[in-house]
């Protein structure tokens, strides 16, 4: 069968179980995009900005829990997607990121809109491929997904010459994908798993410390049966949120630099972590020197590369983290429970009292509105069941605090690159994903308008996504470092001269509310949540309010500024 | 931590861009790359490289758990773990005056080395051996004036044990 290159693509891409793609053509795409709109059954929703796609695609991928496309042009279609691309790198998000590239004959020529993105990209995709043969192409795409999906997930590049699209190949669907040079290893060592279950016995003040790994392989069930069979703590990374469910009473709330009092003090004091699927950023340590000082650390990661990098550990087990962690059940299930759970009660009791001396808390007074307010009220109303994406800064920290995720899947945000303009193009590809879930872009002034035109692109595709501004008339991340540590000297974080939302968002053809009085937040809230269509909500919101707790940079987890 | 040389001898796919992921590897987390050389083996889809890097245990840790990660890497061998023969392969241009001539002849021949190229001046020398066995061979000819030298990367294989 003859098929051209464009045909090859969308056939593959198809073959793959992805039904939705995040593009913006260019004369390097002409060809594939015109074969897409062909195809009933793959949807092309058209972005305002490439940076939008691959964020969308990024989402797309974490609530659908399958592979997410973006389809760009060659030049400045193909630098446009770095920031996203980077993102999805650091946070282990699977995507392929398809380019349109000047013909073969060209490159190399400086051409127009050629851009050597195999070269730019190669240090934050997990692999990259310029197909310059069109007889490998069906197999290389294949490939594609295939990196991007198995072993440690993360994006993968595939520039496509604008010859290789026009050309007539003889198609055959290519036979499974194996590689000599990359074979993920899934299964533990069965050695490394007697010695956890004989760790857990030892300990008497254990924590589980789970990341964005048991996201993505699905453990959360694992980890949250762990946890109530030997009655261990559970805190997770900004990443993990979710992996367990935040309303049971092992939860320790998040880890690290704007971490609960209890989770800190808990890896402050505790004798065993059980880690599974983190990589210790610093972010998550604090001073590395002085983290977790009296425990021991169980590792549990499929990439080997995340092992010993910062932290050295006792036990380190490479692998798969679900299979894993089912290894353990199976081998704890065996044991005298008693044995698993020695003086627990002393342990949960220290804990309950960190919690109760020194909750998360604000002051929500009568006149202005407090932005952890709107949030726990979000939470409130919403059950818990939103999709919630974030910009990056102090609205993320407050969803991150303040909106209790049981569920996985539910909190999507750029963790390790953090990418303000994230959340908006983010909660697109999470609607795309999952049409019947209400899904919430929690939103910060600044970081909203960084992709503010992404509205256009939700309001077209009916994708129908809530905004909540946060809105304190400042860059309030930096704002905050820079009452803390700058002496209060706000340089260049003042953004009073804003939009006004509520015309913008109209004037994208979405609604508007505005919300200045804490007594009507939750109205607002009800309303815009209600209202059809794509919704802003404005909370103009305390100025200079923080969050806390912060552990300055460099400081130990324990030693932390309080409210 | 304590620094020491390490020899990393490293099969990949022998394709555009892989030398370039190691090098990128290298730079982009801060490791250093003392030598390097890259030919295809026995197997014209597979290239060997071998390096040569210094640094602590902790960070070759790293290094060889980084590079397995690459796609295009098929295995990484760490021969300063085992018993190994490295050689390095240098042309060396040296002034050579009559009054010289004897005496360059000599060292070369106790070094068991070639002269390659003669002119009414100067010799070319090749000389292969360890790393040490060039230093020792450079200084001794460095009174007569060395004009210039080209040196590959140092290349090594593991000993066969026990055969």
């Amino acid at each position: 069968m003859k098929l051209t290159g464009a045909q090859i693509l969308v056939k593959m891409i198809k073959a793959q179980g992805v039904d939705t793609i995040f593009g913006y053509p260019g004369g390097a795409t002409i060809d594939i995009h015109d074969e897409i709109v062909r195809h009933d059954d793959l949807r092309h929703i058209l972005v305002r900005h490439e940076q939008g796609a691959v964020h969308a695609a990024d989402a797309y991928s974490r609530a659908h829990k399958t592979t997410g496309v973006a389809l760009v042009t060659s030049g400045p279609g193909a630098t446009n997607t770095v920031t996203g691309i980077a993102s999805a790198h650091a946070d282990s998000i699977p995507m392929v990121v398809f380019c349109g590239q000047v013909p073969t004959g060209l490159i190399g020529n400086d051409a127009f809109q050629e851009v050597d993105i195999v070269g730019i990209t190669r240090p934050c995709t997990k692999h990259n491929y310029l197909v310059k043969d069109p007889d490998k192409l069906a197999a290389t795409i294949q490939e594609a997904f295939y990196i991007a999906r198995s072993g440690r997930p993360g994006p993968v590049l595939v520039d496509l010459p604008k010859d290789i699209l026009q050309a007539e190949i003889n198609f055959q669907m290519p036979e499974e994908t194996r590689l000599r040079s990359y074979k993920p290893n899934y299964t533990p060592n069965k050695k490394q798993i007697a010695k956890v279950v004989q760790m857990v016995k030892d300990a008497r003040r254990p924590v589980i410390f789970a990341g964005g790994g048991v996201i993505s392989s699905r453990a959360s069930e694992q980890i949250t049966r762990l946890a109530q069979m030997a009655r261990i703590p559970v805190t997770t990374s900004l990443m993990g949120l979710g992996a367990f469910p935040g309303t049971d009473p092992l939860w320790l709330g998040m880890l690290g630099m704007h971490g609960t009092f209890r989770a800190n003090m808990s890896i402050g004091n505790c004798d065993l972590i059980i880690a599974v699927g983190v990589r210790f950023d610093d972010r998550v340590t604090g001073n590395i020197s002085k983290f977790a000082p009296h425990a021991a650390i169980i590792q549990i990661d499929i990439d080997p590369t995340s092992i010993h990098k910062n932290i050295p550990v006792q036990c380190p087990i490479v692998g798969d983290c679900k299979t894993t962690l089912e290894n353990i059940l199976a081998l704890m299930e065996k044991q005298n429970p008693a044995q698993l759970t020695v003086e627990r009660d002393l342990w949960l009791d220290q804990i309950d009292q960190w919690k109760q001396t020194t909750p998360l808390k604000y002051d929500q007074k009568a006149d202005i509105i407090k932005p952890q307010f709107v949030v726990e009220k979000l939470w409130e109303i919403t059950k818990g069941q939103a999709i919630i994406t974030t910009e990056v800064g102090q609205n993320q920290m407050w969803a991150a605090q303040y909106y209790h995720f049981d569920l996985p899947n539910h909190f999507i945000t750029s963790g390790g690159l953090g990418v303000m303009g994230f959340g908006l193009p983010a909660a697109i590809g999470a609607k795309a994903a999952c049409p019947d879930k209400l899904v919430v872009d929690v939103a910060g002034d600044g970081s909203i308008q960084m992709n503010i035109q992404e509205l256009m692109t939700a309001v077209e595709n009916c994708l129908d996504v809530k905004i909540v501004i946060l809105n304190n008339r400042f860059l309030g991340m930096v704002r905050q470092w820079q009452e803390f540590f700058y002496n209060r000297a706000y340089a260049c974080t003042n953004i009073e001269n804003a939009p006004d939302f509520v015309k913008l968002a109209e004037a994208y053809g979405a609604s508007g509310f505005r919300c200045t009085d804490p007594a009507c937040v939750e109205d607002t809230l009800r309303k815009g949540l209600d209202t059809p269509g794509t919704v802003i909500m404005d909370f103009v919101v305390e100025r200079e309010e923080s969050v806390y707790p912060m552990v300055p940079a460099g400081g130990a987890l324990t030693e932390m500024l309080l409210v | 931590m304590e620094t020491s040389r390490y020899l990393l001898s490293i099969l990949v796919d022998n394709e555009p861009g892989v030398l370039s992921r190691i090098a990128g590897l290298f730079s982009g987390r801060g490791f250093n790359i003392d030598s390097l050389s890259v030919a295809t083996t026995d197997d014209p889809d597979v290239s060997r490289i071998t390096m040569a890097t210094t640094c602590d245990a902790q960070i070759i840790e790293q290094i060889k758990k980084q590079l397995h990660k690459l796609i295009n890497v098929i295995t990484v061998n760490d021969l300063t773990e085992k018993k190994y023969v490295e050689r390095q392969l240098a042309l060396v241009k040296v002034h050579a005056k009559p009054e010289k001539r004897a005496e360059i002849l000599r060292i070369v021949d106790i070094f068991r080395c070639r002269v390659v190229d003669v002119g009414h001046a100067h010799y070319t020398v090749e000389i292969s051996g360890d790393s040490g066995k060039h230093q020792a061979f450079l200084s001794l000819l460095k009174p007569m004036g060395i004009i210039e030298i080209a040196s590959t990367g140092a290349i090594a294989l593991a000993r066969e044990m026990g055969k």
